[in-house]
């Protein structure tokens, strides 16, 4: 039904016309990525009206980087499931990613935006710490699993839990089975949101394959209730909180 | 508190708000789900009326206490299949000092209640804020939204009837 996005911008004075800005392009991704909009791009291109070629920048852009992470999953990520096309799982990180540099431009130096979730964090909150994220527990739904201290990072979750949102196995069309959730930290949030559907996906082993990813990291929640980390994570973990990991 | 209301007068933080429609399974479902109870809004400051945040919607179903001494309460709700029902809804959201003190509406359907409307970004976001409060300096949750289908549906199925 909708994802909440906010947005938090610590810098004074950055013009409200640039806030309506960044609304304003979230507002034509839904337009263009929605799948329940039977007139959005996607949805044609789903349907075969369009062609990827006939397709806007941003549609082929999103497609393009949705082939490289199934090839590099090896299908645990797949847009292409059910001879529909649903590129969600990445256009809400890429969004944002395209959002968080409208800022950037605009002159804004530490904020963040969340996206249901998906959250870029700039810069800092205060001058003496770093943006601390609470990763829910998948559960438990007034616990926090872990608390994460990250600046100039993107962290992206992804759970049965999430939004009520079914995620299968694009290879078995089964519901995965080894993890509550997935937490996926990295320098892009397009990559770090599919990612870490990829890595729900994998289950037991997606930590490591994540591990193996130059520059991201893991932190995934198993079935058997234990927080695991990859080396990676390691030092963006905040141990001196009391619903904090470690 | 005393020390938390010190720094709300320190600093405030504008938050936007905006709900869209991609990514948005249309289910229909029913759902356990947390109610804030009157506790979870700041004390020191105000909160809008219209937020369901210190009244569990009325006829949702059981609300219930829960042994974890957060203070939140379950309440079963029965969500409603409404595809694309919100559309866009913009607010903006007042945050002091980590703390929600108002919620402005900037944009919504105008064939819509308009609590309704403002309630369905509150209420995750009012979640969200019990969530943070519960450690220190927590700036932002990662993990489930509260704004899942049936989360929103059931708000919305729960104002109708409390309004009914």
């Amino acid at each position: 039904m909708g994802t909440v996005i906010a947005l938090d911008v610590r810098d004074p004075g950055l013009p409200e016309e640039v806030i309506d800005s960044v609304f304003a392009w979230f507002r034509q991704v839904d337009a263009t990525f929605s799948t329940f909009r039977s007139d959005s791009e996607i949805s044609r291109l789903s349907r075969r009206e369009l062609g990827l070629s006939e397709c806007s920048r941003d549609v082929r852009e999103v497609i393009f980087l949705c082939d490289e992470v199934c090839r590099r999953s090896d299908g645990c990520f797949d847009i292409w499931t059910g001879g529909r096309c649903d590129p969600s799982a990445l256009v809400k990180g890429w969004s944002v990613e395209r959002a968080s540099q409208m800022l950037a431009a605009a002159g804004a130096r530490n904020f963040f935006i969340n996206a249901g979730g998906d959250i870029i964090a700039r810069g800092r909150p205060a001058r003496d710490r770093a943006w601390r994220v609470g990763i829910r527990h998948p559960e438990q739904t007034d616990r926090l699993a872990a608390v994460l201290a990250v600046s100039d990072l993107a962290v992206a979750t992804s759970g049965t839990y999430e939004r009520g949102e079914h995620i299968v196995d694009p290879r078995t069309r089964n519901p995965p089975t080894g993890l509550l959730s997935m937490t996926v930290i990295g320098p892009s949030l397009a990559y770090a949101d599919a990612y870490s559907t990829a890595a729900f996906v994998m289950g037991d082993r997606g930590a490591s394959w994540v591990a193996g990813i130059d520059g991201y990291a893991a932190l995934a929640i198993t079935e058997q209730h234990r927080t695991v980390w990859t080396e990676g994570a390691d030092h963006l973990i905040v141990r001196d909180c009391p619903t904090g990991v470690g | 508190m005393p020390i938390r209301a010190v720094v709300t007068l320190a600093a405030t933080i504008l938050v936007l708000v905006l709900l869209v429609s991609f990514r948005t399974p249309p289910s229909t479902s029913v759902g356990t789900l947390p109610v804030l109870p009157p506790a979870a809004s700041s004390s020191h400051s105000p909160t809008p009326a219209t937020t369901p945040a210190g009244s569990p919607p009325a006829g949702g179903g059981s609300p219930t206490p829960t042994p974890n001494g957060t203070g939140l309460r379950n309440g079963s709700f029965t969500g409603t299949d409404f595809p694309n029902f919100y559309g866009d809804v913009q607010v903006k959201v007042v945050v002091s000092g980590g703390r929600i003190t108002d919620i402005v509406p900037l944009q919504y359907p105008t064939d819509r209640p308009q609590s309704a409307y403002i309630s369905s970004v509150a209420v995750p976001l009012l979640h969200d804020e019990v969530l943070k409060a519960q450690s220190a300096q927590i700036d932002i949750i990662s993990g489930a939204t509260f704004t899942s289908d049936s989360y929103a549906q059931s708000v919305q199925s729960a104002l109708d009837r409390a309004r009914a």
